[in-house]
């Protein structure tokens, strides 16, 4: 029975291999390393290296958790924006009202839970199109943002978290440094490979996994089985926020200090990312692993563009291409994926 | 428990030429391949495995169904026929609980059925197979077989998708049914329609369905492919399985069929045994027989009228 068809024999392979979602991506970043290594040769030291990985990895955790929840069909617009909001919920707590650092944080997740409980509830109990949806929660949390910081210390950004108790074991953690061949490397990197490695084995190898590919792919269909569609739904938009949450103590914690306007800008990256990593825009295809390489070729063209001396304008040109090019990639991808053989 | 027996009355109905079957149903299905489930097929007096009783429903002003009395046997099929709007597609969601009937009684193995949505009837064995919503397009075969019912491997936060059994099963149940998928990595879209369909089907059988709800299963199938989805129809039957299976057409109906509900706009028409109905009877009243006659005449070149010409 295991035997494969004789009408298998030649293009299984090939098929299979152009049909998984992360190819164009890592043939994306071959080409964007081999660019800039080519021409600098600080891009491709091992200092240069863990210089880009950086960016990389912030940009990669938020990359995952949209990944998952496009795969999902659905967007979140706030991510970016929450990223922010942790990050002052964080600061304010532990410089202005005496919390650890660990008690902020934890007050700021719960928050961050919150936000993405609420993003998914509104979306699942309305049907309104996640789009709209987030991007109103991310017009009022940008509005909060500002508001509370301008009202609490008269300027656009907190800081002073370095002096808060329990700043040190905190920063060790999520915003700290570890040494690999005499090169320091941040921690972050770490948590981006884990979470990257965590995603693709619930994506892959879980039910909620198979779930979430059934709710972004037909939501219908996935409910007529008995698919939990609502509920899945709504995890996905908690993780997403998680992920925001993580990201922004990271960032709070490496700069002690945040920005009103932190993260502003972002979501629209994080789901760049996703796409050239093989998400599809209509929900119900896409891979984890693909949305991280997605980051790490923004983070090689982020720094890369900075070696080369270039203008960092042109780093607007480049997403916008690199955008284009996976957009019209993933679409002949699901047009060989779906086309219906007699 | 009201086990109520047979529901006497020939179901009422509007049209005249062949005797609305009673509640016998003698077409019995031949040696049935290991009737695991209870009520055993074509036996008249036991209890049906669902039943209608003058359900109808209404959709604010419109009257989708009115009235519709059926019933389905283990290890028989029940064809239901009708036009576009007759109310079919409304029938059968009543029977697989998105929606409650507004008046009328359900019955399931003779109790009222009291479903709140489709997960409770597919508790109960009531598996629904619709042509638009069967399967995931992107997904492929095995993930879409085990979806919302994955087998799992491990506890706690360590639980997972047991995929080698998975994939193991699909093959082994497909095979069993004698379905010829090449890959069962294979994204269900590259299947073709009536591949998608027998999946469908396999599927159901093997999560345990007693009955096995078909929404126009055939209707976008060419000749050879609604063959073979029929044939699994057949499989499914003789495996003690009830079948009801919607249908446009007549001729995809009657050579599988035990009996036959026919619907229009709202209301039935009768539900015969097939004992009681010829092919002919049931496509000219199908169709509206009189309609039929009206429509050939107008399509008729400029011959002579009075000569009725059949055109089915
Ligand atoms: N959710 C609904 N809201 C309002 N009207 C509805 C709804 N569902 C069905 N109807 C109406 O009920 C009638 C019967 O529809 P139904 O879908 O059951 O027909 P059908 O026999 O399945 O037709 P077809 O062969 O075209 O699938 C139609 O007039 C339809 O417009
Ligand atoms: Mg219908």
């Amino acid at each position: 029975m295991t035997v494969a068809d004789e009408r298998l024999a030649g293009t299984g392979l090939a098929r299979r291999l152009l049909i998984r979602p992360e190819l164009g991506a890592v043939v994306g970043a071959i080409v964007v390393f081999a660019f800039f290594a080519g021409q600098s040769e600080t891009f491709r030291s091992i200092d240069g290296v863990a210089n880009w990985l950086d960016p990389a990895s912030t940009l990669g955790i938020m990359a995952v958790a949209i990944a998952l929840l496009m795969i999902g069909g659905e967007f979140d617009l706030s991510a970016g924006v929450l990223t922010g909001s942790t990050g002052l919920i964080m600061v304010i707590l532990s410089t202005r009202y005496g919390l650890s650092v660990w008690t902020a944080m934890l007050v700021a997740l719960v928050v961050a839970l919150l936000v993405g409980f609420l993003n998914g509830m509104i979306v699942v109990r309305t049907k309104l199109p996640s789009f709209i949806v987030t991007l109103g929660t991310f017009l009022m949390l940008q509005g909060v943002n500002l508001g509370v910081t301008k009202a609490l210390t008269g300027t656009v950004q907190v800081s002073g978290l370095r002096r808060a108790e329990g700043y040190d074991q905190a920063r060790a953690l999520l915003a700290g440094t570890f040494s690999l061949g005499g090169t320091d490397f941040r921690v972050a990197i770490l948590w981006w490979l884990g979470i990257t490695a965590l995603a693709t084995w619930v994506l892959m190898r879980t039910r909620p996994g198979n779930w979430i590919f059934a709710v972004g792919g037909d939501e219908r269909a996935a409910r007529a089985v008995g698919v939990p569609a609502d509920r899945t739904k709504i995890a996905l938009f908690m993780t997403t926020a998680v992920a925001a949450w993580l990201v922004g103590s990271i960032l709070a914690l490496r700069f002690t200090s945040v920005q009103a306007n932190a993260g502003l800008g972002q979501e629209f990256v994080y789901i760049i990312a996703a796409v050239i990593g093989g998400c599809l825009l209509t929900g119900g295809y896409g891979s984890a692993v693909g949305a991280s390489i997605g980051a790490l070729i923004f983070g090689m063209a982020d720094k890369g563009i900075v070696f080369l001396g270039w203008d960092a304008d042109w780093f607007k040109f480049f997403l916008g291409a690199m955008l284009l090019l996976a957009t019209l990639a993933n679409r002949l991808v699901r047009r060989y994926a779906e086309e219906v053989r007699h | 428990m009201s086990a109520t027996g047979d529901a006497p009355a020939p179901r009422e109905a509007g049209a005249e030429t062949p005797a609305p079957k009673g509640a016998d149903a003698e077409s019995s299905v031949p040696a049935e391949a290991g009737g695991t489930h209870g009520t055993r097929g074509g036996a008249g007096f036991a209890v049906p495995l669902l039943e209608t009783r003058e359900c109808g429903k209404t959709f604010g002003g419109v009257i989708a169904l009115r009235e519709v009395s059926m019933q389905v046997r283990a290890g028989e099929v029940t064809c239901v026929l009708g036009d576009n709007g007759a109310g079919k597609s409304t029938l059968i969601k009543i029977l697989s609980g998105v929606h409650p009937p507004d008046s009328g009684v359900y019955l399931v193995d003779g109790a009222p059925a009291a479903f709140t949505s489709p997960r409770d009837a597919l508790d109960r064995g009531i598996a629904t197979v619709y042509q638009d919503l069967a399967m995931i397009p992107l997904m492929s075969v095995w993930r879409n077989f085990f979806l919302g019912s994955e087998p799992s491997l491990g506890r706690g936060p360590l639980r997972r998708f047991d995929v080698a059994r998975a994939k193991r099963t699909v093959r082994r149940e497909l095979h069993s049914m004698g379905i010829d998928i090449r890959d069962v990595d294979q994204p269900v879209g590259t299947l073709s329609g009536g591949e998608r369909q027998s999946v469908a089907i396999a599927r159901a059988v093997h999560f345990g369905a007693r009955v096995l709800i078909l929404d126009e299963p055939t209707s976008a199938l060419g000749v050879k492919q609604a063959g073979v989805v029929l044939r699994y129809i057949a499989q499914a039957r003789d495996r003690g399985l009830g079948v009801v299976f919607i249908t446009h057409n007549p001729h995809h109906a009657y050579p599988i069929g035990d009996r036959f509900l026919l619907l229009n706009r709202g209301a039935s028409m009768g539900e015969y045994g097939k004992a009681d109905i010829t092919r002919q009877e049931l496509t000219s009243l199908m169709a509206g027989g009189a309609e039929l006659e009206q429509l050939a005449h107008e399509l008729s070149r400029d011959e002579p009228p009075g000569g009725p010409k059949r055109t089915l």
